[in-house]
């Protein structure tokens, strides 16, 4: 299981801010996400949505350790 | 140091115990940024962190700073969560041997804070919310420095 957290818009978006998914790759657990909400699933893939596993900035396709922490940051705002 | 709060700060307080007991420092230079009420437009500003990842980039930002201007030491304190009009939102101290590093610092981790920190800003005002992206104004000031 890997723990999703959505900031910003995308939380507004989903309707929720923290929820477990069951995915051992960013590539599966996106198709998941998207399979459940397809307008969700197009705001992650949208232009400046970064994805931060284990709070550190990845690019591309990871994979997903048991407890990971996935988290989709919109493009972000300074204070 | 740095720290992330969703409680109301003193500014004054703060720079007090960062100036307690320097006797090598000569300048300490500060900021403090307060949220606007935009003439009744914000009725309350909503700063969203991610703990540990908001922070830890603050951090790296901050240890660039201090090498950069030779500083001798920072602190950053920003809150999050809901801030009403005239609540201190952010607040930086540089403390240096002479004062021109410890304005330049303070100023260069300002522009950071306002256009790259990772915080995501929501403006409730009467009409409603909306998010709010840096202003070219805010990414212009922060170019200064690249």
């Amino acid at each position: 299981m890997a723990r999703v957290l959505l900031f910003g818009r995308l939380a507004d978006l989903a309707g929720w801010r923290d929820r477990m998914v069951e995915a051992s790759s960013l590539t599966a657990l996106r198709d998941l996400l998207a399979t459940d909400d397809a307008e969700l699933g197009e705001a992650l893939a949208g232009p400046g949505v970064q994805v931060a596993v284990d709070k550190a900035i990845v690019r591309g396709e990871a994979f997903l350790a048991a407890g990971a922490e996935v988290a989709f940051l919109p493009p972000m705002s300074g204070g | 140091m740095i720290t992330l709060t969703d409680q109301a700060f003193e500014p004054g307080e703060i720079l007090t115990a960062f100036c307690a007991g320097r006797d090598e420092t000569g300048a300490v230079a500060s900021f403090t940024g307060l949220a606007r009420a935009e003439k009744g437009a914000a009725l309350i500003l909503e700063l969203e962190a991610y703990p540990g990842f908001t922070d830890a980039a603050i951090a790296a930002f901050a240890q660039q700073a201090k090498a950069r201007f030779d500083l001798q030491d920072y602190r950053i304190v920003h809150r999050t969560g809901r801030i009403a009009p005239g609540e201190a939102i952010v607040f930086v101290a540089t403390a240096a041997g002479h004062r021109r590093a410890a304005f330049e610092a303070c100023d260069f981790l300002m522009d950071y804070l306002k256009s790259r920190a990772p915080f995501w800003k929501k403006e409730h005002g009467p009409d409603g919310e909306r998010w709010i992206e840096p202003t070219a104004q805010d990414t212009t000031d922060a170019q200064r420095w690249d």
